[in-house]
């Protein structure tokens, strides 16, 4: 059996070719993960001539994903797919299409896979309101815990003095014992 | 030979973790301290046995034995010895290996300088550490073996180019010494809720694993973002690739965990979040590993073509995870309540920290495992990308930046907002001054950027004069002794804040006011941008150890003084054949000028691509200064490994 052009022999050469495999496999997702490879990105050919037009293209170009690439938008990606998508955005602004057009346009074409930033409806509810319900399950909760925490730090003190309490209070303290002199601190 | 050794020792090593991992448990559960005292030659003998397995493995990559499947796969006898070396890692069996030998190096070292622990805690937590290093080292031998031989081959395929890259080089290793160094809090998680038991003395213990480990963290992710700047070749240094993503989750807990500890440390209250929060902080590390590792990033499919390895890392998982998280269910309600506190307190300000953090930790696991959700359940196919974080976790962390600066201020139990609001006005000062200069300033960019660079400064400021008003080192006569008194946790504190500003400031700057050209050029001609004038003079090639090289020449300047020669390159590696490009970078203060080659036209021009990136490297200096002041209070000998026994032997020997 040859495998990549290397001969694996026999006796166990079944296993190892499924190992080998493996580890190609392995190796190729590997590859894959880190290899964002070197990005060339726009051309200069590309380039529209009209600048606030360009400006546009390069934003929505961010807002696209090379569907071909580990999570690279068009702007970011050298693959020819994103080339051609680059050219294509272009085209349509050209033609006049305002922003929602071309993501609609590209949405009709590649499925809702193409955009970055999904849109929100029921399958990506959960996505979008999930972070912010979470933040406000959090801040509830800490506001519940703070109040049984302040509840708890006032009943840890001891209750403030009754009008009687504090008048014999104010006697001990103030008033000078039958014997004339004020007591001395003991310490 | 050597090959078959480190396979032997690294069978030996899962025998004897099988045994740390039974013994000493069964020993602190039965009080019997012989038991008990296994767990630390063990620990120290496993470190020995995985240590020569990972050696016995580097020897065949510097000697270039192609009949081990993993070197013919990654290496090659014309790579420079860095690379040899560091292919080790740079696949996955090899870095797998890595991951269990930072595990023993780290059960080692609690063996050896942990010997003021209470002896039941060390039993308990080694041989939960000694439990996932079984995992894993099962995982190792059965489905990834690095030592696997095959039939000798003439030459190997080499290591990726992409690969081959000094930052890259270390790398991995950083990130996993981050990872792994989160199983200690793990384990003492663990073994905390075994016994029932924790307390002030037990935070203080975690408290440097945990920092250690985000330390290594730190340096990691700033050092991958770093390569990815400047050799991916248009600038970016941030993805919210998956692959990012699964180093960032850990980053994020591990941060919140730093500070919740801090309060169970000093108050003893959070007890039983803090224990939460160290099972969830490896659990990402786990799910750093698998996401990474098993291949379901590139797709639900690829996963399940291969899932051995996949479903025996989701089982490790499960275990651990799940086993942990039934543990702390039954355990957890049984630990007492600490202290107590006013929500305007440090305390308070602490857990809206830990609030936040997680918040902003779980939008990033949603947004990273949500499409492979949907594709699993629907078959619906969706992108989640750049634009979804930052519309969400940007917004999260606003207001943690915002009161980050005030949480030194208060004090612990009952704090004074309107004491610490006066003392920072000078910090909102600067930070307004910075914002109008900001937004009368900008010629272009969003509106949001003023506002961002007021908050780094105020984020800055906020820490500087913090350690100001603690040190005085011009008010006062003796204000540098003074300094030199202060525990360097506080310090540290101050230094790791200012870096959080730092790169806040290089974030929003950078991406705001990048400026860009992309033009062909002929050699000869001249093209400007952000100021700087740039003479394209020609392209010439070279040879490398293992590449062959085509660069351009270019002379830059600026109001028409000659700066810089850069040499923006196109590289073709010899094997594999695969192409880099390596831009130039003219780094000043303002910012830097980057600059690469691009492909060669018909006409004889260039394809030339000149980005000016402003205040770009305040992002790294920024996490340098994160991970130097967490090593400065990692150095408070309040927190140092070992110290309490060493002055007792001291005090003990002075009479």
């Amino acid at each position: 059996m040859r495998l990549l052009g290397i001969s694996v022999r026999a006796p166990r050469a079944r296993r190892r070719a499924a190992a080998l495999r493996g580890g190609i496999c392995a190796l190729a997702v590997l590859a894959c993960i880190l290899a964002h490879a070197p990005a060339r990105a726009v051309q200069p050919d590309e380039i529209l001539k009209d600048a606030t037009l360009e400006a546009r293209a390069r934003h929505l170009s961010q807002e696209l994903r090379c569907l071909v690439c580990q999570n690279q938008s068009i702007d970011d990606s050298n693959a020819p797919l994103a080339r051609d998508l680059r050219v294509l955005l272009r085209e349509r602004l050209t033609a006049g299409d305002n922003d929602g057009e071309v993501l609609a346009f590209l949405v009709a074409r590649y499925g809702e896979f193409v955009l970055l930033r999904p849109p929100l409806s029921a399958h990506t509810a959960v996505l979008w309101l999930a972070p912010f319900l979470l933040l406000a399950a959090g801040c509830l909760l800490l506001f519940a815990r703070a109040r049984a925490r302040l509840r708890r730090l006032r009943e840890a003190q001891p209750a403030p003095l009754s009008p009687a309490e504090r008048a014999r209070l104010d006697r001990l303290l103030y008033e000078q014992p039958a014997g004339g002199a004020v007591p001395r601190d003991p310490a | 030979m050597i090959i078959e050794l480190g396979h032997f020792a690294l069978i030996l090593a899962l025998a004897l973790a099988l045994v740390q991992m039974t013994l000493p448990a069964w020993g602190a559960r039965i009080g019997d301290a012989r038991l008990m005292g296994v767990a630390e030659p063990a620990a120290v003998l496993q470190l020995a046995l995985i240590a020569l397995a990972f050696l016995s493995l580097m020897h065949a990559y510097v000697a270039s034995d192609f009949s081990v499947e993993t070197v013919w796969a990654n290496s090659h006898t014309a790579k420079p010895l860095i690379y040899k070396v560091s292919g080790v890692w740079g696949n996955h069996e090899g870095s797998m290996l890595l991951w269990v030998l930072i595990l023993a190096l780290f059960g080692a070292t609690v063996a050896v300088c942990g010997a003021h622990l209470p002896l039941t805690l060390r039993a308990n937590a080694l041989a939960v550490q000694a439990g996932i290093a079984v995992a894993f080292l099962l995982f190792i031998i059965f489905t990834s073996n690095p030592f696997q031989r095959i039939p000798a081959q003439p030459q190997g395929r080499g290591l990726n180019p992409i690969l081959q890259d000094p930052a890259l080089a270390f790398h991995p290793p950083f990130l996993y010494a981050g990872y792994v160094g989160l199983s200690m809090a793990f384990s003492f998680a663990i073994a905390a809720l075994i016994e029932g038991r924790t307390d002030a003395a037990w935070a203080r213990w975690v408290r440097p694993w945990t920092l250690a480990a985000w330390i290594c963290l730190t340096l990691g992710i700033a050092m991958g973002s770093w390569w990815a700047y400047y050799e991916l070749g248009w600038g970016g240094w941030w993805f919210w690739d998956p692959v990012e993503n699964a180093s960032f989750m850990p980053w994020l807990a591990a941060t919140a965990l730093l500070h919740s500890a801090l309060v169970m440390e000093k108050r003893e209250a959070l007890k039983v979040w803090t224990i939460l929060l160290a099972i969830l902080a490896f659990s990402l590390a786990l799910m750093g590993t698998f996401l990474v590792r098993s291949g379901i990033l590139t797709s639900v499919h690829a996963f399940a073509v291969d899932p051995k390895r996949g479903i025996f890392i989701l089982a490790i998982m499960g275990l651990l995870i799940g086993g942990a998280l039934v543990l702390f269910a039954w355990r957890a309600p049984q630990l007492e309540q600490g202290g107590l506190f006013a929500p305007i307190s440090r305390e308070g300000a602490l857990v809206l920290n830990n609030a936040l953090l997680t918040t902003a930790c779980a939008t990033v696991l949603i947004g990273t495992l949500y499409p492979l959700a949907l594709e699993t359940v629907s078959g619906q196919k969706i992108s989640v990308g750049p634009p979804y974080f930052n519309l969400t976790f940007g917004p999260i962390m606003v207001p943690l930046l915002l009161a980050m600066p005030f949480g030194p201020y208060l004090g612990w139990k009952r704090g004074d907002l309107y004491g610490a609001a006066q003392r920072l006005a000078a910090a909102a000062g600067a930070a307004a001054v910075v914002y109008a200069g900001t937004a009368a300033l900008q010629w272009r960019g969003p509106w949001l950027a003023p506002f961002g660079m007021a908050l780094g400064v105020f984020i800055l400021a906020g820490a500087l004069s913090e350690w100001l008003l603690r040190v005085r080192p011009l008010a006062t006569p003796g204000g540098l002794r003074r300094a030199r008194g202060l525990p360097r946790a506080a310090h540290g504190t101050a230094l790791a804040h200012a870096g959080i500003g730092l790169t806040l400031l290089g974030i929003v700057a950078s991406s705001a006011w990048q400026s860009e050209r992309i033009l062909a050029m002929k050699p000869g001609e001249h093209a400007q941008l952000a100021g700087y004038d740039l003479l394209f003079r020609a392209v010439a090639s070279r040879r490398g150890p293992n590449y062959e090289e085509q660069f351009g020449q270019f002379s830059v300047a600026r109001d028409g003084r000659e700066l810089a020669e850069l040499e923006p390159a196109k590289r073709l590696y010899d094997a594999p054949k695969v192409p880099t490009t390596e831009a130039a970078i003219h780094a000043a203060i303002g910012g830097d000028l980057y600059l690469v080659l691009g492909d060669a036209l018909a006409d004889g021009g260039y394809v030339v691509r000149i980005y000016f990136n402003p205040l770009v490297r305040l992002i790294w200096v920024g996490a340098l200064a994160m991970a130097f002041g967490g090593a400065l209070s990692l150095s408070d000998r309040r927190l140092r490994v070992g110290v309490p026994r060493r002055v007792r032997r001291v005090a003990a020997a002075a009479p």
